[in-house]
């Protein structure tokens, strides 16, 4: 076995595909009992959304109320989660390939069968529609914090570890003092990146249509679904304004505020050029009356986190296990796992048996050949486009100060309020939805690219530059032989999270609705889509699979050795 | 600690250390190590990198456990870090996100301790290191010097009865790590540290004579202990004392025998081509032997006199001189270097003089490397995948000790033109005499 990382790329294609079977597996069975019981339940009285503008604060509130429950609730996943993971052994064979799995099924395909499941959870209350939106948001953040934080805890720094053992601290004190800490930076960062993606999520989940199930949450996007089904532009023009303002304040009050403290938890101890600064820590750093109040909240906190809260008198003790009894126990630990995912696995089968034909597999690849075709087209395109944007942008520093910031909030910008724009313009001029409807899967995405090649182009070393100028490396050369080698890495990051994303958001951009019409550009996304509003659960696991596989898929044979090879070639030394 | 005044603060008895290889068999790190250590003591552990030093003081220290043997702490047997032992750092270790104060207090949260206590504690600390001042600095805004302060008084606060010290000073340029080490002296001859005993591990040999009441040195791969020297010279010691430099000459001529008689044992335990071979890189040989065959020294040297004149530590210094041994270039002896005739001759070279004459050695003299241009002779396509010649060397040798010696070998055999690597394909290849030329 090699160590850590290295054993993980290697060993994880195999159970990828058993990870997939268990949780397709658990998903369907739930999905489906909570189907039968729901059968006579339906909520019969369904809200009412005004479209008047002075409705939609209290709406744009309630669905960035949504947000943040999600966010918490990834954070409490991700400590617990990620914790488990780093710190046993045996929890990370499992837990690592699953949660790579969960990151690669499209974020409203769990929307399907959580609704369900949550609305007969909690019947006749809202709690349960509530909490599968909320869920659904969950599910678009809680993935790559949780996969950030435990690769924090995989590379604490020996020195601090071993001092933190040598002064006896216990796991709790050791917790909150060296591995939360040290993960901050990297964990506020992405739940940076986490709220963004959420957005879109959080629109597309308070208007749902599952069989015959119709749930419609107060919120901007039941309000964007409302402005559509009667075709009101003006309405439509009002959700993305109230939107940019939630954006925008969510950024200025919670997030930079975070990130400026974040900053503190740095790990380089070398000082930096530009430290992130917040107005609203500055104010509250000058509020002395705040400073008061607030203080034994602060000691309280101090206290809670000093406190040793060990309940056995348990010393981290240099463990000393025989090799054969580790052997044997870690063998029996793996075949149990395989012999769960084989009864699993049996138990998909056997559920999907009787409605599943071959024929189905094929139609699910065919469209998720067409889906993948428009991913490969549209990658291509949005990185010969901002591919070089981005390194002229990120070569100056003033400009890219400038722009970067625009970037991130187009990034984190809901690109579902623009569908209905564009669907207009679709239907006024007669165009080919096949062709016309793909932008929209990467309206929201490529902005990832734009901004991680400006990040790249930005940390590019003066005096490459300078080396570059003064031996005179000009026009092609100077794109092929320095920059495009210098930003490959940052490029294959946003590459990443752009490809991601627009899987993702096929489901919603592949077919969309403009009053009583109907747009089918077809591919999975659509496929998926039309199965959810049908109703057919098999077909729609099936879609979600096939779609995961070929995330996976992806990732696993064309990103990744892409991103390793990248960083050895910028690597010196 | 109710029994320290019957024991001896620490104890080892026939500690050894050995860490996996991949076959699953131990390669010893640590082989059969005796010591104790007396209340009020200081005791140098002295060794070059690979020495296993840094393993032996985990071990002290309870962050990691011996493969076999036993560790008594104040007649206790030690499992795991215990309250009144304390490590200082030879990164500092320090929490970034803590200030100096914070830092300083971490020490004491596993103590239950009053919080004024902790704050009178914490703030004499402080004030004993020379830190008055800085307590709510961060440790980015310190300089290297005044981190490894804030380590100490760390280590300090708890009141420790056994100090251990990692390289304390190695990673700080050589005026502040002097001024760091005399400060601390100072405190200690002045009686105004809480007794304590000290265990330094150090690859300076000129610190440990300065600071130490004994000086263990250890044997590389594995470590073991090769000498025990006292040093009974009254501090504030002074390096111009003639006393110690006899020390120092002393430690120089142990340490270079042990150097030339571990290189035979090996060949002689193992036959050829195992030696795990220091990274040393073709321009610091080139350089060295330059110096050496110039004046003053013409073509031999007192090595304590050229690690001074060169400001070199050992760990650099023993290196350049081991691999001119193993390519008998040099002659070691007594703590003394003397270039043989090809190295005089290598020395007045030209480029490529130096270049013939560096492969022919490396065929002649480095078994390895006749071992690696065979191999490629005799393929067809000249060529061979590099995990090919790791295995055979994981054989012997850990794996990061394995990397090591190949990159080694595809330097030097590189600057020689012997044979080229690819590090895209991890492969080596000899290129055809008549297209080379071309």
């Amino acid at each position: 076995m090699q160590k850590g990382g290295l054993r993980y790329l290697r060993t994880l294609s195999w159970w990828d595909l058993l990870a997939i079977l268990l949780i397709l597996a658990i998903v369907i069975v739930f999905g489906s009992t909570a189907h039968q019981m729901t059968a006579p339940f339906a909520i019969s009285e369904q809200p009412r959304i005004s479209l008047s503008p002075w409705a939609l604060p209290a709406y744009t509130l309630r669905t960035t109320i949504r947000m943040l429950i999600g966010l918490a609730a990834s954070l409490l996943f991700t400590l617990i989660y990620a914790t488990l993971a780093a710190k046993n052994r045996r929890a990370e064979l499992l837990l690592l390939p699953i949660l790579d799995v969960l990151q690669s099924v499209p974020v409203l395909g769990y929307l399907s069968f959580t609704t369900i499941l949550f609305i007969s959870l909690f019947p006749y209350t809202w709690l349960g529609p509530e909490l599968a939106a909320i869920f659904a948001i969950f599910t678009a953040q809680a993935w790559n914090m949780t996969f950030s934080f435990y690769q924090a805890l995989k590379t604490i720094p020996d020195d601090l570890d071993e001092a933190s053992r040598c002064f006896r601290l216990t796991a709790w004190q050791r917790f909150w003092r060296l591995e939360v800490p040290f993960a901050l930076p990297g964990l506020v960062w992405n739940m940076m990146m986490s709220m963004a993606g959420g957005w879109f999520f959080v629109v597309a989940a308070e208007a749902i249509t599952v069989g015959r199930l119709r749930i419609i949450l107060p919120g901007v996007g039941s309000y964007l679904a409302q402005a559509i089904a009667t075709r009101d532009i003006p309405a439509v023009g009002w959700s993305i304004l109230a939107m940019a303002m939630a954006i925008i304040l969510c950024d200025q009050l919670l997030f930079r505020p975070l990130v400026a403290w974040a900053d503190n938890f740095r790990f380089e101890q070398a000082p930096v050029g530009a430290t992130p600064k917040s107005w609203v820590i500055d104010l509250f750093r000058k509020a002395r009356f705040i400073h008061l109040t607030v203080k034994p909240v602060r000691q309280g906190l101090q206290w809670i986190i000093r406190s040793r809260f060990s309940l056995s008198s348990a010393r981290n003790q240099t463990a000393v296990t025989g090799a054969l009894k580790r052997r044997v126990t870690g063998f029996a630990w793996v075949m149990l796992l395989i012999s769960a995912l084989l009864y699993t696995g049996w138990k998909f089968f056997v559920f999907s048996q009787p409605e599943l034909t071959l024929s189905d597999l094929g139609i699910v690849l065919e469209n998720g050949g067409i889906t993948l075709l428009r991913v490969i087209v549209l990658i291509s395109l949005a990185t010969l486009v901002w591919v070089p944007v981005g390194i002229i942008v990120g070569l100056r520093p003033r400009l890219s100060q400038q722009i970067q910031p625009v970037a991130q909030f187009l990034a984190a910008f809901p690109a579902n309020l623009f569908f209905p724009i564009a669907v207009f313009f679709i239907v006024r001029f007669h165009l080919t939805p096949s062709i016309w409807l793909s932008p929209l899967m990467i309206l929201g995405t490529q902005w990832y690219i734009l901004f991680n090649v400006i990040a790249g182009a930005s940390a590019f070393p003066g005096d490459l530059r300078e080396a570059g100028a003064m031996l005179r490396v000009r026009g092609w050369n100077w794109w092929r032989k320095i920059m495009i080698p210098a930003v490959l890495p940052y490029y294959i990051t946003g590459a990443i999270t752009a490809s991601g994303g627009a899987w993702n958001a096929s489901i919603v951009s592949e077919i969309v609705n403009w009053g009583p019409t109907t747009l089918n550009g077809s591919g999975l996304g659509a496929y998926i889509a039309q199965m959810t509003i049908a109703g057919d659960y098999p077909r729609i696991a099936l879609g979600i699979a096939v779609m995961s596989s070929f995330v996976i898929t992806m990732n696993h044979l064309f990103w990744r050795p892409l991103y390793a090879f990248a960083a050895r070639r910028t690597r010196l030394g | 600690m109710p029994n320290n005044k019957i024991f001896p603060v620490l104890e080892m008895k026939n500690i050894c250390k050995g860490f996996a290889k991949p076959s699953g068999e131990a390669l010893p790190v640590l082989s059969d190590i005796s010591l104790t250590l007396q209340k009020g003591e200081i005791l140098g552990l002295l060794g070059r990198s690979g020495s296993g030093k840094s393993t032996f003081l985990r071990i002290t220290a309870g962050l990691i456990s011996a493969s076999s043997g036993e560790v008594r702490y104040c007649g206790k047997l030690l499992n795991g870090p215990e309250e009144g032992i304390s490590v200082v750092f030879q990164t500092f270790a320090l929490f970034p996100w803590l200030t100096v104060y914070e830092n300083v207090q971490l020490g004491l949260d596993s103590l239950h301790l009053g919080t004024s206590e902790v704050h009178e504690r914490v703030m004499s600390a402080i004030d004993l290191i020379g830190l008055d001042g800085f307590q709510s600095a961060y440790p980015r805004e310190l300089s290297g010097g005044m981190r490894q302060r804030v380590g100490l008084a760390r280590a300090l606060v708890i009141h420790p009865t056994l100090l251990l010290m990692d390289e304390p000073f190695s990673a700080l340029d050589v005026l502040t790590a002097e001024i760091l080490r005399s400060d601390l002296m100072d405190l200690w001859t002045g009686h105004q540290l809480p007794p304590m005993s000290v265990l330094l591990v150090t690859h300076n040999i000129e610190e440990a004579v300065l600071m130490c009441d004994r000086i263990i040195i250890l044997s590389s791969n594995p470590g073991r202990i090769t000498a025990e020297i006292p040093v009974r010279l009254p501090h504030p010691r002074s390096r111009m004392d003639t006393r110690f430099q006899d020390v120092v000459d002393e430690i120089y001529s142990i340490l270079t025998s042990r150097t030339t008689e571990l290189i035979h044992a090996q060949i002689q335990t193992h036959g050829e081509r195992v030696e795990p071979l220091p990274g040393v890189s073709t321009n610091l040989i080139e350089g060295f032997v330059e110096t050496l065959a110039n004046s003053p020294y013409n073509g031999k040297a007192e090595l304590s006199e050229l690690a001074n004149e060169l400001t070199l530590e050992i760990d650099d210094l023993f290196p350049i001189a081991e691999t001119l041994y193993i390519l008998k270039f040099a002659d070691l002896r007594e703590g003394e270097i003397k270039l043989t005739e090809n190295g005089l001759l290598f020395a007045k070279g030209g480029t490529e003089e130096r270049k013939k004459l560096f492969k022919y050695h490396l065929l002649e003299y480095l078994p390895l490397a006749s071992h690696i241009k065979h191999v490629l002779d005799e393929r067809e396509d000249h060529r061979a995948p590099r995990i090919r010649f790791q295995s055979e060397l994981e054989d012997y040798m850990t794996q990061g000790r394995a990397e090591r010696t190949l990159n080694a070998v595809i330097a030097w055999a590189r600057y020689a033109e012997l044979f080229s690597y690819d590090d895209n394909s991890r492969t080596f290849s000899i290129i055809p005499v008549s297209a080379h030329k071309a």
